[in-house]
């Protein structure tokens, strides 16, 4: 396996790194906590997206699905504390695609998160971020890392269409189910 | 590209033509800050025309909302023009196709507004 084939600096302000291993072509990025880099990461995700074959309308999803990943880690999880930093790691292989957003804060419960298609949610300003990320990608994972915070975890099948607004509100509903 | 928005008065109605992205931030606040401004100054029939807008994330979806609250608390009407298939597929898996009402021809857009006043 060769690993480390790329190493740069986006200004000053983050490391990517390119690895490419016997399972997976492996893209990484240490962003720091500002709102800006939000757009950095847009950037990367559509590179990434046409390199693994999606087409526009795969990408525009993807890309929104860490376009909100983004924000929750740098406000929600970092607090918009420049200090801490978001780690965005691509992770092609040949049948998905794995995103996983890192920050460092202390995680969320995506299961008591609320629905917004339930009625006295529909009028709410703000929660709809995760619902859809679970809408537009084919599985969606928080893990907390004790010492380190927490990270989520986006996979989109390579050659896959699935119904994206079936299968979002089939999750949800699972998730809210099981939290009840 | 961040959101520009320029306005126009036909027959009584507020039309906003949109362009660019509505996204958390800038082009959040600058939605907010027009609505209010409208509503302040007594204009109360607003009709979003979002043919140019090329991104809405969750945070403009809710500013989209806050608007029609805004406007509805007020007595007025807040409609959407002329949604992009990206638009009309975040609104209609977030249920909000049900809340707003959504036309696709300016002139008949226009027509219900003085409809609904009728009515």
């Amino acid at each position: 396996m060769t690993f480390l084939t790329l190493y740069c600096r986006v200004n000053a302000v983050c490391g990517k790194q390119r690895t490419m291993t016997a399972e997976a072509s492996v893209v990484e990025v240490m962003l720091e906590s500002d709102l800006g880099n939000v757009e950095v990461a847009e950037g990367m995700v559509q590179r990434v997206c046409v390199s693994a074959g999606f087409d526009e309308e795969e990408q525009h999803r993807i890309g929104m699905a860490v376009h909100e990943s983004m924000i929750n880690a740098i406000m929600h999880g970092n607090k918009n504390d420049r200090r801490k930093h978001v780690r965005l790691r691509f992770l092609v292989y040949p049948d998905r695609l794995e995103i996983r957003v890192r920050d460092e804060g202390p995680g969320f419960d995506a299961e008591k998160v609320p629905n917004p298609l339930e009625s006295e949610n529909l009028l709410k300003v703000s929660g709809r971020g995760i619902f859809l990320i679970r809408s537009f990608m084919d599985d969606f994972r928080v893990e907390r890392i004790p010492g380190v915070g927490t990270e989520v975890t986006l996979v989109k099948r390579i050659n896959s269409k699935a119904d994206f607004n079936q299968g979002g509100m089939d999750r949800e509903h699972e998730g809210h189910n099981a939290g009840s | 590209m961040s959101m520009k928005a320029t306005t126009r008065e036909v027959n009584g109605v507020i039309v906003i033509d949109i362009s660019g992205r509505i996204t958390l931030g800038e082009g959040c606040s600058q939605l907010r800050e027009l609505i209010r401004g409208l509503l302040a100054k007594g204009h109360k029939n607003l009709l979003l025309n979002l043919t140019d807008v090329t991104y809405i994330d969750s945070s403009g979806i809710g500013e989209l909302v806050s608007g029609f609250t805004a406007v509805s608390n007020q007595g007025g009407q807040m409609k959407l023009l002329n949604l992009t298939k990206k638009v009309k597929d975040l609104l209609q898996i977030t249920k909000l196709l049900t809340v707003f009402d959504v036309h696709d021809d300016e002139a008949k857009a226009i027509a219900s507004f003085q409809k609904s006043a009728n009515a």
